[in-house]
């Protein structure tokens, strides 16, 4: 038969990511799949299926859970690794918990470096896990667009952006010391469009937060932030209001800004991108933090 | 029709189906680069509207002309970049026009961070080499366009920026692109435009400039969106190195890969190289979808209709259009390490899904960056290039790179630090190779060793001049022979002064010195004795290579570790006297590092033990060791 990927240009970048997982699950020991639920992760799932395929992708799935992602994120997750056949383990930093960080008390700063950048690290050395696989994309983000495929993380989980190996045609090195690690970006030279229009080809279910729907709302700060529960006290002068919204970027729920939206449907989605005057992290709250925010939370180890 | 509306109709036609352009942006710091780039996607509307905000709120706190927008920091992402308004690592950025997407990589362009232009170039298809107009070609300039043409890119845009800053000056852009084709005519490129831009007012960029009338060519971005990049890479023979073995049922052997040229059908002749076996293509598949042909640049799951046994680092071939097979080839090399490249030290080779052992055999020259002359070299450091002779391991599979950018690069990494030390371009590979058949001897070592009544062996003494590395061999030595061992005895003195009376102290030659010795008591195992050798041997690299040159059984590291300040009370020749003094250059322990074996096979605390005691420890080694029998061999 033809090619079911007649686009060449997604067939080119899914062509690529496979040549990365292959390359990972080659040469490391102990590789691992970071599953954030969003929609590189559904797509960059679908593609290590296709990459090892008939055998199973041979490492588990890993998320990181704050405790504060959206309901409907978890009850996906569970689903997408039953349906890949794949284990999944799940990592919640008890110790950040029992202190009791959250992003409405702690702010947005300390809840990331305590609930995902330390319980990251606490996970890879929890389970010994030599590369860890993101679905992250040089092009989310001015840190990232600098970032090698292969990254290496010290001892201690930093990024020394100085000290990048040059990565060369697509031959990468995979070398590390006792306790190094890798991250590995296989959606490198993926863009947001690239991921959506991958998701109608290959026919990739995402989560339904991404997909307009009436849903109750706060206006804060300019920005619309969905009430999934009531952990999120409302200011005063704020009353919640119904309208349709949908998430372009999905991270834990006071943190993520829906946008005004009727796309429901992925086509509608692709339509909405082609005209979008802002970009895909506007609606990430944690950016804000600095102006070089993604690097400096890099450094200290967030994926 | 504006930006967004053009892309939308684009998008409908399938025009963004063709696979993206790679272009690299390069030139000389401060030359414009970012800045370009910035004025394309801001020309394309292609700077998202918070970004812009943020742009223009980066560019007062940072920028470089005040109250204007500074598009080299939508690129700059670093902190350090801002801060220092410079680039330091290759940015990536994407981009779609309603004609084509583009991949750019945007390289820095300070000297120390060529390599980064190294990495760039190594995944582009066209270069967009920048000017300024104003100072016209720089050393930087030639040597990104020499860089670029070493990494195979075939098609160059030479960006004359600045224009605005000559005043539309026709002459000067002239002269500016006639001294570049002068100067690149070696260099290979097939296809090189110039253009007058402003990347700071858009002249020239997106859409032609009214104040450059005599210019009627088109501007830089049509010439982007039309650049025909000749991907002849599906034309050329089927090549695909085994990237993962898929061994899902017992009865079922997938060969995974990437294609690195032509196509692959079910029913193909292939060879697999290096051990020659032919076979059949019996399936292609991606994914659970079986499909008819794969081409280039496809990630696929080949079967074959044989039992055969492939692995991982196996090349599959046309059968009938085979690749070099050789374990000694001529190379270019571009050097990425500070530190600094000997000829004859052990690295890593990377090369089609294989890691192996390889040295640099003959660095044959330099190449001079600036007049590409062929400059007689015993090293090269950081940002230079090089050809020279590689000895590899094992016999690999490839092409010249010059006939295949897949198949003909490799990298070289350092064994100890890991690091990425060298980009490298397979030209052909060196019959010499295979023309060298080796003699087997009538009498083998196995039976000169039976003779002796022990093992052959070399015990390696290393440490700190002074340590008294040669007084403990001569005590081991007369200790073996007093019962019986036939020995032989390597040290400064009997080698240094005959063998490599040529070679001096610099870390090249001492590399050098080490390789030969190394050699030497090889073949003096291969007679059946044990060989002491007492050298201070400072680095790692070194001692590991004579470890896989001797093999584990017959090389015995031993540290003899004296105290630095022990070994200066000392000082039995004077010399760290006169090193301290710096009267002696390279002199170890002082002007130059010892690096301590991290495992040795013995560690002796000859700070605190006596000769005697310490003569013990070894003798006693060599019986846990079984090899040397316990004192009474001659009874």
């Amino acid at each position: 038969m033809n090619w079911r990927l007649q686009n060449t240009r997604l067939r080119r970048l899914e062509a690529e990511a496979i040549h990365i997982l292959r390359e990972a699950v080659a040469e490391f020991a102990r590789p691992v799949m970071l599953y954030s639920i969003g929609k590189d992760s559904s797509a960059m799932l679908r593609i290590a299926q296709r990459a090892f395929y008939p055998a199973p992708p041979p490492f588990p799935l890993l998320h990181i859970d704050t405790t504060w992602k959206f309901r409907e994120m978890i009850a996906f997750r569970d689903q997408a690794a039953a349906r890949a056949g794949m284990e999944l383990r799940v990592h919640i930093n008890s110790e950040g918990l029992a202190r009791g960080i959250s992003p409405i008390a702690s702010g947005s700063n300390l809840h990331t470096q305590v609930m995902k950048t330390e319980a990251l690290r606490q996970a890879m050395a929890k389970w010994r896990f030599d590369a860890a696989f993101g679905g992250a994309r040089r092009d989310e983000e001015a840190s990232r667009a600098k970032e090698r495929i292969f990254s290496l993380r010290s001892a201690q989980h930093g990024w020394d952006p100085r000290r990048q190996r040059p990565e060369l045609w697509r031959i990468f090195n995979t070398r590390i010391k006792p306790d190094e690690s890798m991250r590995v970006f296989p959606l490198s030279n993926w863009t947001e469009l690239d991921v959506w229009q991958y998701i109608k080809a290959e026919n990739i279910a995402v989560v339904p937060l991404y997909f307009s729907r009436e849903r109750t709302v706060v206006r804060r700060d300019g920005r619309l932030i969905v009430r999934d529960d009531d952990r999120l006290p409302l200011l005063s002068g704020e009353t919640p209001a119904t309208m349709r919204v949908r998430f372009r970027s999905l991270g834990c729920y006071p943190l993520t800004a829906a946008i005004e939206s009727t796309a429901d449907t992925v086509d509608a989605i692709i339509a909405e991108l082609r005209g979008a005057t802002t970009s895909e992290r506007h609606g990430r709250l944690i950016d804000d933090d600095e102006a070089v925010s993604m690097e400096k939370k890099k450094r200290e180890g967030y994926f | 029709m504006d930006a967004a509306t053009a892309r939308n109709a684009a998008a409908v036609t399938g025009a963004d189906s063709r696979p993206a352009l790679r272009f690299l942006t390069c030139g000389a710091v401060d030359d414009g680069k970012s800045t370009l780039i910035g004025r394309l996607l801001h020309e394309q509307h292609l700077i998202a509207d918070d970004r812009q905000a943020a742009l223009a709120r980066d560019s007062k706190r940072y920028g470089a002309n005040s109250g204007e927008i500074d598009y080299a920091l939508l690129l700059d992402g670093l902190e350090a970049e801002r801060a220092q308004g410079i680039t330091i690592d290759v940015a990536w950025r994407y981009f779609s026009t309603p004609r084509r997407s583009f991949v750019v990589a945007d390289a820095p362009g300070h000297e120390q961070y060529t390599r980064n232009m190294v990495t760039a170039a190594s995944n582009a298809d066209l270069a967009v080499l920048l000017v300024d107009a104003r100072k016209g070609l720089s050393p930087q300039t030639r040597r990104h366009a020499i860089i670029a043409s070493l990494l195979g890119i075939h098609t160059v845009a030479l960006a004359v920026n600045k224009i605005d800053l000559v005043d539309f000056d026709r002459d000067v852009f002239e002269r500016i692109a006639a001294d570049f084709l002068g100067f690149s005519g070696g260099l290979g490129f097939r296809q090189v435009h110039s253009f007058p831009v402003s990347a700071r007012y858009g002249d020239n960029i997106s859409t032609p400039s009214a104040r450059t009338p005599w210019y009627s060519a088109p501007p830089l971005l049509d010439y982007l969106e039309m650049a025909e990049v000749d991907d002849a890479r599906v034309a050329k023979p089927f090549r695909m190195a085994v990237q993962w073995v898929n061994r899902r049922h017992a009865d079922y052997r997938g060969l995974a890969g990437t294609l690195a040229s032509g196509r692959a059908r079910p029913g193909d002749k292939i060879v697999i190289l290096p051990s020659g076996q032919n076979a059949t293509i019996k399936t292609v598949s991606t994914g659970d979808d079986q499909i008819d042909e794969a081409t280039a640049g496809d990630a696929v799951t080949l079967t074959l209709a044989e039992d055969i046994d492939a692995a991982r680092g196996d090349m599959l071939a046309a059968a009938n259009d085979r690749p070099q097979v050789a374990d000694q080839f001529a190379a270019h090399l571009v050097w990425l390490s500070d530190t600094p490249l000997y000829p004859g030290r052990s690295y890593l080779m990377k090369i089609n899904n294989i890691t192996l052992g390889a040295t640099v055999s003959e660095l044959k020259y330099r190449i001079d960056i600036d007049s590409l002359a062929k400059l007689a070299a015993k090293t090269l450091s950081v940002n230079e290039a090089g050809v020279c002779n590689m000895s590899v391991a094992r016999a690999v599979a490839f092409d010249a790179y010059a006939d295949n950018r897949d198949t003909g690069a490799f990298i070289l990494i350092d064994r100890g630090s890991n690091e990425t030390v060298a980009a490298g371009m397979i030209d052909h590979a060196l019959r010499r190779a295979g023309n060298i058949h080796r003699h087997h001897p009538t009498v083998s070592k196995a039976e000169r060793s039976a003779l002796m009544r022990h093992r052959p062996a070399v015990l390696w003494f290393t440490g700190l001049p002074g340590a008294g590395k040669s007084t403990l061999a001569n005590l081991v030595e007369a200790s073996l022979h007093a019962r019986g061992v036939h020995t032989g005895l390597l040290d400064g003195d009997n080698v240094r002064h005959g063998l490599n009376r040529d070679l001096g102290f610099t870390e090249p030659d001492r590399v050098e010195n080490i390789r030969r010795i190394g050699e030497t008591a090889k073949l003096m195992t291969g007679a059946g004795l044990v060989v002491l050798c007492s050298f201070i041997s400072p680095f790692r690299a070194e001692r590991r290579m004579l470890r896989e040159l001797l093999g584990d059984d017959e090389f015995i590291e031993i540290f003899v570790d004296t105290p630095l300040a022990e070994c200066i009370r000392r000082d039995p020749k004077g010399l760290y006297k006169r090193a301290l003094a710096g009267e002696i250059a390279n002199f170890t322990g002082v002007g130059q590092a010892y690096e301590a074996p991290e495992s040795p096979d013995l560690h002796l605390p000859a700070g605190r033990e006596d000769a005697a005691a310490l003569t013990g420890r070894v003798i006693a080694e060599l019986e846990r060791r079984g090899l040397i029998g316990g004192g009474d061999i001659l009874k």
